[in-house]
């Protein structure tokens, strides 16, 4: 005789013994990103074609170039998950692995570019 | 064996070249992808005018010239509708991710305030930036 509950004996047997923590990281990163992304392409959209002084000038404050730096983190690591389902969704095999493999990749590239450039610049 | 009662089942939306009516929300779906993927280029050019601004005036004239050309005005208004359609689309995500909206009508109503939505905010943004 079993003295555990069916919800007790069924927790944690699911076939992939994880959840929804990848759509979830979807919706966060989605809910700030809508949040920083309108003020950021206003910065972005002045600063381009405004000269290397103004662009200097603009990139060099604080709250351009952390909110620069959180967008792209927050935007490439979005990609990279949103890109994955896709991957997961068309692909198979072999061609899915690389294409992960090139999506992590490219936005981790972009990230260290990234900061690289705004960390020059801020010193 | 008696025979097997034929039973109209739905179709996987991945079937939908061959088999499935393309329909607004699926299109609109697979946009928010497309922009998606898209954007990456927006992402790329920004990096190169980034570590053009590191590296210093030299490289920055030669790569703003090029970042501020009439192909990159085109470019850049493409990479803004992208940008305001993936927001719309994303939001419209969720809000179904919340149970809401998913009524056929009300799904499809959505569905055309993100391709008309997104044009409006593109053009309003290139108002507010470039005037």
């Amino acid at each position: 005789m079993h003295y555990q509950t069916d919800r007790k004996r069924a927790a944690g047997k699911g076939s992939a013994h994880s959840g929804a923590e990848h759509h979830w990281f979807m919706i966060v990163s989605s809910v700030a990103l809508a949040c920083m992304v309108p003020t950021w392409i206003y910065i972005f959209g002045n600063a381009l074609g405004s000269g290397y002084e103004a662009s200097l000038a603009t990139m060099s404050r604080p709250f351009p170039a952390i909110l620069t730096a959180l967008v792209l983190i927050v935007g490439m690591l979005h990609f990279n998950k949103g890109g994955r389902v896709m991957i997961e969704d068309y692909t198979q095999g072999t061609a899915r692995k690389l294409l992960i493999m090139a999506y992590t990749g490219f936005s981790y590239v972009m990230i260290a570019c990234g900061m690289f450039a705004l960390v020059k610049i801020a010193l | 064996m008696a025979e097997a009662k034929r039973i109209e089942r739905p179709l996987s939306p991945f079937m939908f070249v061959q088999y499935y009516r393309l329909q607004l929300t699926a299109v609109t779906s697979v946009m928010i992808r497309f922009t998606g993927n898209a954007l990456m280029a927006a992402v790329f050019f920004l990096i190169v005018w980034l570590l053009a601004l590191a590296s210093g005036p030299d490289a920055f004239e030669t790569v703003e010239w090029w970042l501020t050309s009439f192909i990159f005005d085109l470019f850049w208004f493409f990479m803004l509708w992208s940008v305001w359609y993936h927001y719309l689309g994303g939001l419209r995500h969720l809000i179904f991710d919340a149970g809401k909206g998913l009524e056929i009508e009300t799904a499809e109503k959505m569905g055309w305030i993100c391709v008309y939505g997104s044009v409006v905010l593109t053009i309003l943004t290139v108002i507010v930036i470039w005037l």
